[in-house]
């Protein structure tokens, strides 16, 4: 325990630093007189938007196990309602950031309510639906308040006491001191009694609720809190850009922000903040690849899910205790132990064959 | 009414190309529980292989059209059966035991890289079929007027599932195929050779998408490197209406959409076509969370 402890802190402490570096990114760019500085700085920015909506993303993929291909929805919800609320009541970004999430939120608990009981993949189908439907009413001109296809301009810049955030440094630690915010705000929620109540239903619903978990209410608060947040990536898209459209919130966009998920190792939130910087920040540095890019994106994905079928970085199973002798013997069995985790497995042989070795 | 009868029939050719598409992803998902989201865009390389046959090497020209369209269809359904094949072998056997997110996303990068693969070979923009390829006039009854390639279209997409049918209910290999789409592991004890079982629903689905592509060609007049995304989703939400998993309820879900679409943009409005079919699916869900017609198996979670 106390080692567990030990390397804890390590790790911690070399975090830390890596924060400290990449927080001085702007500043190391502006010494070297970096032309293209602030295009990476853009690049990075979106890397952060898309970490933010992923890790979102994550507690209702990842946390829950709800197949959800529809995020993009409640990204765009939030992004109108601040753009609305700015353009036609003049209310300032930051004042319609609880809007948005309440806006997304209240949007996600509408739909997921008579959803949420949904088998995996059928839930998949209907949350592209919602994407879908989403995009369509927006391009439709729906309330007479969106705009049609062309969308919202002139957006406000989000302001701080009188200063008014517009260069992409300034943008740059809006977006990532809100990833960080995100990161640490549902690193409590994945280590509290919700969290635990989550995994064990993404492990086993029926046995989650014969234990007396309210699976259906835990779910709907997932989906909903997830949502509500991604509503908040919305406002600082929204401010960012200074224009909304429907073009931004496709199908495409739920599939990048799913994959980054399952990529980076469903559930681990490290994972999906490496995953974001791969699918969201490789493409970029292989621009020279141009329209090839995709291409070699799609394969990468296949190749990626052969050789990790976890993702990047699964997360930690629950680990049991196990006495010392019991522990031996796994070592011992090698393979045949590794594979418990895959639920469709016929594990029957190796049942069998652990008594024989005893 | 002739406009109610013209938009009927329009929506039957429509929903006989989403259930041909619909079947490929529906006998997949019945065998391997796993969505196939490049299946669109095997569509999709049916309808360019079309073009490729009929327009670029001009076989139309040189064999009279009805031969040509005859061969072609052969042509294109073996060629996407090569493709679906190839598929399943590079992206999809090594993920068998694997996790299911795994395989979708597996299947979600094999769908960009295809996608991009036909916008690279055939260009981002519009490529038109021709009208003078086909020799399409109208065919009057009682007073109504249909093109012929509606009849053709509806014709050979009703003709397609009932053969299928016919196979999956009367010849051994569509014993195994339902026995392996009940339970694999059931199924493989019982000696089914389920691999071989994936190998032909990887052969026929892709065959009757590429049919279907094909078919969109040369009722729509043009084709676009998108066409996949478009029509795959649909088709899909069409199998999942049916039921997925399940046959017949792959060719309802098709025709109920195709129908419900065109009556929708005719009688409601053009511009929420698309959201139709995802606000039906909903509805459907709702009502009937596995479908319209069900596995017969419920799934353990």
């Amino acid at each position: 325990m106390k080692n567990h402890h030990h390397a804890n802190w390590k790790a911690n402490l070399a975090i830390g630093a890596l924060l400290l570096i990449f927080m001085l990114i702007p500043w190391f760019f502006n010494a070297i007189g970096l032309k293209t500085g602030p295009y990476w700085l853009d690049v990075l920015n979106t890397v952060g938007l898309y970490t933010m909506l992923a890790l979102s993303l994550n507690v209702i993929l990842g946390y829950a196990g709800m197949f959800h291909m529809g995020h993009a929805a409640f990204f765009a919800v939030g992004a109108y309602t601040t753009a609305i609320l700015n353009l036609n009541f003049g209310w300032s970004i930051f004042a319609t950031i609880p809007v948005a999430a309440l806006a997304a939120g209240l949007l996600a608990a509408i739909i997921a309510g008579p959803i949420i009981h949904l088998r995996g993949d059928y839930l998949l189908i209907v949350t592209i639906g919602i994407v879908e439907i989403t995009r369509i009413a927006l391009t439709n001109d729906i309330f007479g308040l969106t705009g049609g296809p062309n969308g919202l301009v002139g957006i406000a810049r989000p302001n701080i006491f009188g200063f008014r955030l517009s260069k992409p440094h300034h943008f740059f630690y809006f977006i990532w001191i809100m990833v960080g915010i995100s990161y640490v705000l549902f690193n409590f929620l994945e280590n509290s009694r919700f969290g635990r109540a989550l995994k064990y239903i993404k492990e086993d619903a029926v046995a989650a609720e014969n234990m007396g978990v309210n699976t259906t209410l835990y779910k709907l608060l997932a989906f909903v809190l997830g949502s509500g947040w991604a509503g908040v990536a919305g406002t600082i898209y929204a401010s960012q850009m200074r224009t909304v459209s429907p073009d931004s919130f496709t199908f495409d966009e739920s599939v990048l922000l799913f994959t980054i998920v399952i990529l980076g190792g469903s559930g681990n939130q490290k994972g999906v903040l490496l995953g974001s910087f791969m699918v969201i920040g490789l493409p970029e540095i292989f621009r020279n690849f141009q329209d090839k890019r995709l291409l070699v994106f799609g394969a990468a994905l296949v190749l990626m899910m052969i050789f990790r079928p976890e993702g990047l970085f699964p997360p930690k199973a629950a680990k049991l205790k196990l006495s010392e002798a019991w522990s031996a013997k796994i070592e011992g069995e090698g393979d045949s132990f590794s594979d418990a985790s895959s639920d469709r497995k016929f594990t029957g042989d190796n049942l069998d064959a652990s008594p024989k070795e005893a | 009414m002739m406009e109610f009868l013209e938009q009927l029939t329009n929506g039957l050719a429509r929903g006989g190309i989403y259930a041909l598409i619909a079947l490929g992803y529906t006998m997949v998902y019945g065998v391997m529980k796993l969505i196939n989201f490049a299946h669109g865009e095997l569509f999709a390389l049916g309808a360019y292989l079309g073009y490729c046959l009929l327009v670029t090497t001009n076989l139309a020209g040189s064999l009279g059209p009805y031969l040509a369209i005859g061969l072609t269809i052969i042509m294109v359904m073996g060629l996407v059966s090569l493709a679906g094949h190839v598929l399943e072998r590079v992206a999809y056997r090594p993920l068998r035991h694997a996790d299911r997110l795994a395989a979708v996303v597996s299947a979600l990068g094999a769908s960009i890289f295809l996608q991009n693969a036909i916008m690279l070979v055939w260009g981002a923009r519009f490529r038109a079929f021709g009208s003078n390829l086909f020799p399409n006039f109208l065919i009057t009854i009682g007073g109504l007027k249909i093109p012929l390639i509606r009849i053709v279209v509806l014709a050979s997409a009703l003709l397609v599932m009932w053969a299928l049918r016919i196979f999956i209910h009367r010849s051994r290999m569509g014993l195994a195929i339902r026995a392996a789409a009940i339970d694999q592991k059931a199924a493989k004890l019982m000696g089914v050779d389920v691999r071989q079982v994936i190998t032909v629903v990887f052969i026929i689905g892709p065959a009757l998408g590429g049919l279907a592509g094909l078919l969109v060609g040369l009722y729509y007049g043009q084709i676009n490197f998108n066409i996949g995304q478009l029509y795959g989703l649909k088709a899909f939400t069409a199998a999942i209406i049916g039921g997925i998993g399940n046959i017949t309820g792959a060719m309802v879900g098709g025709l109920l959409l195709g129908l419900i679409e065109t009556l929708g943009a005719g009688y409601i409005s053009v511009g929420w076509k698309d959201a139709f079919t995802f606000v039906v699916l909903i509805l459907i869900l709702i009502v009937r969370p596995t479908g319209l017609l069900p596995e017969r198996v419920v799934e353990k979670l």
